[in-house]
């Protein structure tokens, strides 16, 4: 929808290697390295494009990232892309968790390790957090506005990590009037 | 642990993960319970140490969160045989996650790339955005959270608020963050 310049990924090498790297980085979780990525330095899709890729992402059943991947890849390449950009998100971190729960046996016990563990958990979180903070400028040209956002949003937000409600009990039922409500206000 | 599985059981666990597959909406990690119900408690092939080290060993690991299943798989194989079967298991669950969720995937983002345009595909993209950010800085809260007591743990709770803050407003590289939490926590300061 978007009608200004941007850059694409190059080849099939290019998205396997990217996404590679992607995944390298993400310790605890990729999406917070992907939208660093894809978004603030390759430039390959906007804030918003991002907030949309990932909705499907989410719906659909699957891990969320490896969708993301796929979906990303699809949009250059197609079927091609999609899997290359699934192979690079894959196969170099299947090998080291491999390798990782080799050593794990040996390691396990020693209190450095764990702590160290802990200290990435911790930064983890804060990745997550800001990503979803980030994000939330793209929620400027939403259709549904910003304060019907911001209620969706803290509704949301309090159902799910407040009260540790199910998933579906909250996202579905917010999603679905979210969904029409938006909808409605969109010009047919 | 010695187990010893037929081609059937293969199957049967290939066919148990393809069911997994599609239930999994919101990540493989939603379908924890049932695996647990299955290959811990109904089908003695994993114990309940290896089933929490496989999910432990996929969280400190990079990569996506997904790869838990292949450790599955791996122990599964290991406690059948050796490396080979290891590596077979890793195959088969994998496979069996990944199969029916990447293709129905691959055909809904195809389809609805084709409409963009539609009222429909732009009102169900554009409505869920509140939420899926809802649900992401929820996911940031909740990892948080399993830090434990704020009293004990307020030395975790600090670094994730200065993490998010340094990374909502600056531009610097994620790794020197993770990297920087892991010395932390190595030489106990954390």
């Amino acid at each position: 929808m978007t009608s200004e310049y941007r850059p694409q990924p190059k080849s099939l090498t290019d998205l396997f290697v990217s996404f590679t790297l992607l995944a390298l980085q993400g310790f605890g979780g990729v999406l917070a390295v992907v939208q660093r990525e894809l978004v603030e330095r390759k430039r390959w899709l906007s804030n918003e494009e991002f907030v949309e890729e990932w909705a499907v992402a989410q719906i659909m059943p699957g891990p969320n990232v490896v969708n993301l991947a796929l979906m990303l890849g699809a949009r250059s390449f197609g079927l091609p892309g999609a899997l290359a950009a699934l192979a690079g998100i894959l196969t170099v971190p299947l090998v080291l968790v491999l390798l990782l729960a080799l050593a794990y046996t040996q390691y396990a016990g020693l209190p450095e390790v764990a702590g160290a563990l802990r200290g990435m958990g911790a930064v983890a979180a804060g990745l997550i957090l800001a990503t979803g903070l980030k994000l939330m400028s793209a929620l400027r040209k939403n259709p549904l506005g910003i304060s019907l956002c911001a209620v969706l949003g803290l509704a949301c937000f309090a159902g799910i990590a407040l009260l540790r409600w199910p998933l579906v009990y909250v996202a579905a039922p917010l999603g679905a009037a979210a969904c029409l409500t938006a909808y409605r206000k969109l010009q047919p | 642990m010695q187990i010893a599985l037929t081609w059937g059981d293969w199957f049967g666990l290939f066919a148990h993960y393809l069911l997994l597959s599609l239930l999994s909406i919101g990540g493989a990690i939603t379908t924890l319970p049932e695996m647990h119900r299955y290959m811990v408690e109904q089908q003695h092939w994993l114990s309940d140490a290896q089933f929490t080290a496989s999910i432990a060993i996929a969280q400190a690991a990079p990569g996506p969160n997904v790869l838990f299943v292949a450790l599955m798989g791996w122990n599964v194989g290991i406690n059948a045989g050796g490396a080979a079967t290891g590596l077979w298991g890793v195959c088969v669950t994998m496979l069996g996650i990944l199969l029916p969720s990447t293709t129905l995937t691959y055909l809904a983002a195809r389809w609805g790339h084709r409409n963009r345009e539609l009222r429909a595909v732009r009102a169900f993209k554009q409505g869920l955005a509140p939420i899926v950010i809802a649900l992401l800085i929820s996911t940031g809260w909740i990892l948080a959270s399993a830090h434990g007591i704020f009293a004990e743990d307020w030395r975790l709770w600090l670094t994730t608020v200065i993490v998010a803050l340094i990374i909502w407003r600056t531009r610097l590289h994620l790794l020197w963050l993770l990297g920087a939490g892991a010395l932390l926590g190595w030489f106990g300061l954390v």
